[in-house]
């Protein structure tokens, strides 16, 4: 069954990379630059030393989003969470904030922070604060009360019931969340580098567009995709690890 | 409105207060944040004095355009992958991966391809919304209780009739998540990829006011996308709940 | 009716479903052989422990299922992977469309088949007011309870005008009480319609008092052990109870089934009882 599922996998992947090759014959070397050739010079763009403080830069902006993210949306998920009568109220609000386009923000928080690595890490933050909260509320709330029940009867201190109840039955919940958050972080900064910045990846990438170099866009892009890819697939795999160990 | 939907509406209304108050006595600058009245009062302004007609017209038939190919084309690729069992097996574990790639980069590329107009942009959005409408047509085929099509079977309902008598409406709620998702990502692609680099449309005015630093005229444009996205979900989630209330026991 | 003309409405021969084992595993043998002979117009009931295979065996008989072996014939006409014409199913769960009014969920069947619209009124309204649903006709399934959504299953099944009428469990997630209830409803419509009716229970008691015949299946794999007739009269309603036969039925059926059941729940006699 993995086996078969890894060569309809493989089957894919190697299709959509003729349809490259494809698309590469029909529109020309003007538009794009073939599979193997885009490959190579993002390769040999990583290896390059000129790339790196951008490349860094990016790292550096996101993983800084990311925690952001991160604590405050699961923090900030769990309490609420756990007060019933904040959640009610909260959480239909936050759910209606989400459905707001965010890039509709940009230019304030462009205002806001200026130009340069905090805006687009708050920029990248809003995106994935707001559904690692939600998703945290979520898991808090449906944790299922005999579990909590069990608990008092077993006369845990407060402490225990965090450690020993509440943190175990929703880390599966509240990661799922977090994969979601990741690729969220992962956009609001990317878009964030078009503008904010004179230096990181996505700084580049527009600066490339300026100049139509095509091969830098081509592999660029390839850069981002595969982190994107390889990041998630990660997360997925420890996600559904999780879920098995709780169902 | 509920006692809980009166003190959400005061949160909003007493942080709207709370910035106009600090506004209006400078404690923000008026360099960085105007006071939300007069965002308000810019938007319609800029509405009503129809300088921005052709921008907006644009933008709205991108996302008219973007929302009608995610939902349609969502649709049908989740119904294609939902009944081939070859396309299921394959596709099924990307479409969970395919939110991790922000569409966004693509961008570049097609404006390359077709040039800087809507092609691209309408393009992007629809990489944000299919996706999702697909999902949620995936989702919502799957979970369609046996004994409705069990039924269809005693009836002697055709299998095409049963698509659309039966799946269809035991699928619409999770359906109507999908074309929600579809409508805001629609939007989201649309104004980014205007925001970014474009010759028309509401994200490109909003970013030339910020470029020529008109604070006014920027945070009018912005309130009004904020007014304009929140009417549409108000109405999606309406009707949403509407068809809610009357399924659910 | 008791009496029947005698005439076979459906029989199943050596009807036999066999899973096939997936992987390694060992096929199950579901259901079978079985031999039964259906009367036109009767009320027959089938019981027997959990997962003696009695949805199978109705799912098999209304062309729901295909069986690995066996032949199954409706009025003369064999049936092989499709609902004929002339039968209908009300299913365990309520399965009433909660996209449409009760009314519209009645009418489902006949729009379908093609009805003229003055036709397919008369024989909805008809439906919904036979089984009591005429006050709730533009309500929604989902304000409903759940014996009148079984209700409205029924009037939607009962539209077609069935010759033969499978009902599986169709009031096990009902309580007692209301159960006891849908069953005079249920006699009600048998005697109206003159419909042939074949009920799946787990219920003994249920069986013994609504039906012409009760067939008695083993446990898994299902095969018929007896069919006992009650001879009660046409006109019975649940106060049937009251009859000195009824408990005699009941502890008959009892008997035959306490061995089944244990072995339905993994106990044999010699482990002695609970």
């Amino acid at each position: 069954m993995r086996a078969r599922q890894a060569s309809y996998t493989a089957g894919f992947l190697a299709a959509l990379v003729i349809l490259w090759q494809v698309l590469f014959l029909v529109f020309g070397q003007r538009v794009l630059t073939p599979p193997w050739a885009t490959f190579v010079n993002a390769w040999d763009m990583l290896k390059m030393p000129v790339y790196w403080p951008d490349i860094g830069e990016s790292i550096r902006a996101f993983l800084i989003a990311l925690l952001i993210a991160f604590g405050l949306g699961t923090v900030g998920g769990i309490l609420i969470g756990t007060w019933r009568a904040c959640s009610e109220v909260l959480e239909p609000l936050l759910v209606n904030i989400n459905t707001v386009p965010k890039v509709a923000l940009y230019p304030v928080i462009l205002l806001i922070f200026g130009l340069g690595i905090w805006a687009k890490v708050v920029f990248g933050a809003l995106h994935g604060v707001i559904p690692i909260m939600i998703s945290s509320i979520g898991a808090v709330r449906n944790v299922n009360p005999i579990f909590v029940r069990c608990g008092r009867t077993m006369h845990l201190t407060r402490w225990q019931m965090l450690r020993r109840i509440w943190v175990p039955a929703c880390v599966p919940e509240i990661f799922s969340g977090l994969r979601l958050g990741f690729s969220l972080t992962l956009l609001g900064t990317i878009f964030g580098e078009f503008f904010a910045s004179q230096k990181g990846v996505g700084f580049l990438l527009m600066n490339a567009i300026d100049l139509r170099n095509i091969p830098t866009i081509m592999s660029l892009i390839l850069i981002l995709v595969v982190f994107a890819v390889l990041s998630n697939s990660a997360l997925l795999a420890a996600d559904r690890k999780l879920h098995r160990r709780q169902a | 409105m509920t006692r809980y939907g009166w003190i959400r509406l005061g949160i909003v209304a007493g942080a709207g207060l709370i910035l106009e108050i600090l506004c209006r006595a400078s404690v923000i600058p008026r360099l960085i944040v105007i006071p939300p009245s007069e965002m308000l009062a810019s938007a319609w302004q800029i509405l009503v004095s129809g300088e921005i007609k052709g921008d907006l017209y644009f933008s709205l038939v991108n996302i008219a355009f973007a929302i009608g190919l995610s939902v349609s084309g969502g649709f049908l690729t989740g119904l294609a992958i939902y009944s081939v069992p070859v396309l299921r097996a394959t596709l099924e574990p990307f479409l969970t991966s395919y939110s991790a790639v922000p569409p966004i980069v693509f961008y570049p590329m097609l404006i390359v391809i077709f040039g800087l107009n809507r092609v691209p942009q309408i393009i992007i959005a629809v990489m944000f919304g299919l996706v999702p409408m697909a999902m949620n047509t995936i989702n919502g085929l799957n979970r369609i209780r046996p004994v409705f099509l069990k039924v269809g079977r005693s009836q002697r309902v055709s299998p095409l009739a049963s698509v659309f008598r039966i799946q269809l409406p035991a699928a619409a709620p999770y359906l109507f998540v999908g074309v929600t998702l579809a409508v805001s990502y629609s939007v989201i692609g649309v104004i980014s990829t205007e925001f970014i680099l474009s010759a028309s449309g509401i994200g490109h005015q909003i970013s030339f006011a910020y470029d020529n630093y008109d604070n006014r005229a920027m945070y009018g444009l912005v309130a009004l996308l904020l007014v304009i996205a929140t009417l549409l979900n108000a109405t999606l989630r309406y009707y949403s709940q509407r068809m809610l209330r009357r399924w659910s026991r | 009716m008791p009496d029947a003309t005698r005439t076979v409405h459906a029989r199943v021969e050596g009807l036999t479903r066999v899973y096939p084992g997936h992987g390694g595993q060992q096929p199950v043998n579901a259901l079978g052989p079985i031999d039964l002979d259906l009367y036109q117009g009767e009320f027959l009931s089938i019981i027997g422990p959990s997962g003696c295979g009695k949805s199978t065996f109705l799912e098999l008989l209304a062309g729901l299922a295909v069986p690995t072996a066996g032949a199954i014939e409706f009025e003369g006409r064999a049936v092989r992977g499709q609902v004929p014409e002339g039968v209908g199913v009300v299913f365990q769960e309520d399965s009433s469309f909660p996209w449409l009014t009760v009314w519209d969920n009645v009418a489902f069947g006949l729009e379908n088949e093609g009805v003229d619209p003055a036709e397919i009124r008369r024989r909805a309204d008809f439906a919904v007011g036979f089984m009591g649903l005429a006050d709730f006709a533009r309500s929604y399934p989902a304000q409903l309870s759940g014996g009148m959504r079984q209700r409205v299953c029924i009037a939607r099944t009962l539209v077609l005008q069935p010759r033969l009428i499978l009902l599986d469990e169709p009031f096990a997630a009902l309580d007692q009480q209301t159960r006891l209830l849908m069953g005079d409803e249920l006699l009600r419509l048998w005697r109206e319609t003159g419909a042939t009716i074949l009920l799946i229970t787990h219920a003994l008691d249920e069986a013994a008092m609504l039906s012409d015949r009760v067939a008695a299946m083993s446990a898994r794999p299902g095969r018929l052990l007896e069919i006992i007739p009650t001879g009660w009269p046409a006109g019975r309603d649940s106060r049937i109870v009251e009859d000195a036969r009824f408990g005699a039925i009941t502890a008959r059926l009892w008997t035959i089934l306490r061995e089944e059941s244990m072995k339905a729940i993994g106990r044999t006699e010699s482990q002695g009882s609970a």
